[in-house]
């Protein structure tokens, strides 16, 4: 469970974040929605303990994320939008740090090393240097990383940005196969992710809530692109037409995403 | 304290992989050899010059005098130099690749963080001064130097070394870009050689401060072969208070705005 609760965020006198609150209930994935600068990336930062609020509070799993942060950051898995690799490090051995850095100790290191190199798929390139890798394989490992200690909660910041469409389908699958048992937290620009692997879905706007709900109580007959063009587009985008197949628009957002990286 | 070992552990070996570790040794053992070489020579010639000489009286030379303590203080402004350059990636590099995300959002506590980074750089001047110790071996070998004093000159210069580190490491901590970490130390360091030269000059209260404050007052006492408890405590307090301040700045990213 994670309680986002009239959480704002100033950086200096541009707030980033002013007062947000939304809730993922325990075991649900939840797609985190907004355009860039939209304050997507500080509102994950603060769920993770990297930053503090300015103001407002996160509980994750009933812990306070200020006061109990050390209780949070061990529930907690986190792939940031620029996966966290030590790049001189190859696969395996930076992947048996990091398990050590989040308290795994002695030969259980090497095991959870090896399980998630499992998970990942990762076998054909664990012995390689992580700065060698393609961008596909820097995010499965970037993700290997965030899985390792088996947390309850995953926060995951744009995990297919930049991928090629065989990888996004490949880790979209991933990612699906571990919101089955854990809540995730999941932010993206690509509407279709959303509906393939969430439940819920938060749109947020220039640091405020557009919109909190449950994929399935969605207007009847509205897709999520309409949605979200509503909440973020503004009036202009209330006339855009009828939406054209699924498939296209997979399309139209993968490639308009590339085209302008993250936030 | 295994969290505090496993950042060091990494840290050390990514100085080792890259080509940093290896310059910074090399070069610090050519200039270390360059100098022992040509002290060694002018003392010999020295001797050479005064045996020759009739009633001459040369019980005043030794190898101490002559080749260590010129030997330390010229190494002491190398290692002002290349400290700096090992530990300027520390946070700065974690910084800008992104690792930091991964430090702060793991189970640690920050003083773990700051432990490991500075051990990680202890490692590597451990690894540089233990290297110039093959000089003091020949002169074991081929003359009678004084051990007792050699040994507190190079446990001076290795606890200057020790305090570079922190100052290095706490530079590191404020920016992400490596180059700024390096001059900044660098700065840092040199300011340190220097704040007492204005001493002479100076009233009481402020004469006292500034030949405290300065490394060389304290380094020279060592490199002579002295061992004073002032000088111990004054190495000692700068690490803790450089290690503090790492803290600080470090933590600081966790204070609410």
């Amino acid at each position: 469970m994670i309680e986002v609760c009239d959480l704002s965020k100033s950086y200096g006198s541009v707030a980033a974040v002013d007062g947000i609150s939304f809730s993922v209930e325990s075991g649900k994935a939840l797609g985190f929605l907004g355009p860039n600068g939209a304050g997507k990336t500080t509102t994950m930062r603060i769920i993770t303990g990297f930053m503090p609020a300015s103001s407002g509070s996160v509980t994750v799993e009933g812990f306070d994320v200020f006061d109990d942060s050390f209780e949070v950051r061990r529930r907690i898995g986190y792939l940031p939008e620029h996966p966290p690799l030590y790049l001189e490090m190859a696969v395996f051995p930076y992947l048996v740090h990091v398990a050590r850095l989040k308290g795994i100790r002695g030969a259980a290191a090497r095991d959870a090393a090896d399980s998630v190199i499992v998970d990942c798929t990762l076998g054909k390139v664990a012995d390689r240097l992580c700065g060698h890798l393609s961008k596909g394989y820097r995010q499965r490992v970037g993700l290997a990383q965030a899985l390792i200690h088996k947390p309850e909660v995953l926060v995951l910041d744009e995990p297919t940005v930049g991928l090629d469409p065989a990888q996004i389908i490949e880790i979209r699958q991933l990612i699906r196969r571990l919101a089955a048992e854990r809540t995730v937290i999941l932010s993206t620009h690509i509407l279709p992710e959303v509906a393939q692997i969430c439940e819920k879905v938060v749109i947020i706007n220039e640091g405020r809530v557009a919109l909190e709900a449950d994929l399935s109580d969605l207007p009847a007959g509205r897709s999520l692109e309409e949605e979200y063009m509503r909440h973020v587009g503004g009036e202009a985008h209330d006339a855009v037409p009828a939406p054209r197949p699924t498939a296209t628009h997979d399309n139209a957002f993968v490639e308009g995403k590339e085209d302008t990286p993250g936030a | 304290m295994r969290n505090a070992l496993t950042i060091a552990w990494r840290d050390l070996r990514s100085t080792f992989v890259s080509p940093i570790g290896y310059v910074v040794l090399t070069g610090f053992l050519l200039l270390a050899g360059w100098f022992f070489f040509n002290l060694l020579a002018q003392f010999n010639r020295i001797v050479a010059l005064y045996s020759g000489m009739q009633g001459a009286d040369t019980t005043w030379m030794n190898l101490n005098d002559a080749v260590i303590t010129p030997l330390l203080s010229n190494l002491s402004v190398v290692l002002v130099i290349l400290v700096p350059m090992i530990t300027m990636r520390s946070f700065a590099e974690e910084r800008s690749q992104g690792t930091y995300e991964l430090l702060f959002t793991s189970p640690l506590k920050v003083h773990e963080i700051v432990l490991g980074k500075y051990l990680a750089g202890c490692a590597v001047v451990t690894l540089m001064i233990a290297l110039t110790l093959v000089y003091p071996a020949i002169l074991m070998i081929y003359g009678n130097p004084e051990i007792g004093l050699m040994t507190a000159g190079f446990l001076g210069l290795y606890f200057m070394a020790l305090g570079f580190v922190a100052v290095g490491n706490f530079c590191s901590a404020l920016t992400s870009n490596q180059i700024v970490a390096a001059i900044s130390a660098l700065v840092i360091l040199l300011l340190l050689f220097v704040v007492s030269w204005p001493a002479e000059n100076a009233g009481e209260p402020m004469k006292a401060i500034l030949l405290y404050v300065s490394v060389t007052e304290h380094f020279r006492n060592m490199a002579r072969g002295v061992i004073d408890t002032t000088d111990l405590v004054y190495f000692g307090s700068a690490i803790g208070a450089f290690l503090f301040l790492t803290h600080r700045a470090v933590e600081s990213a966790r204070w609410k705005a």
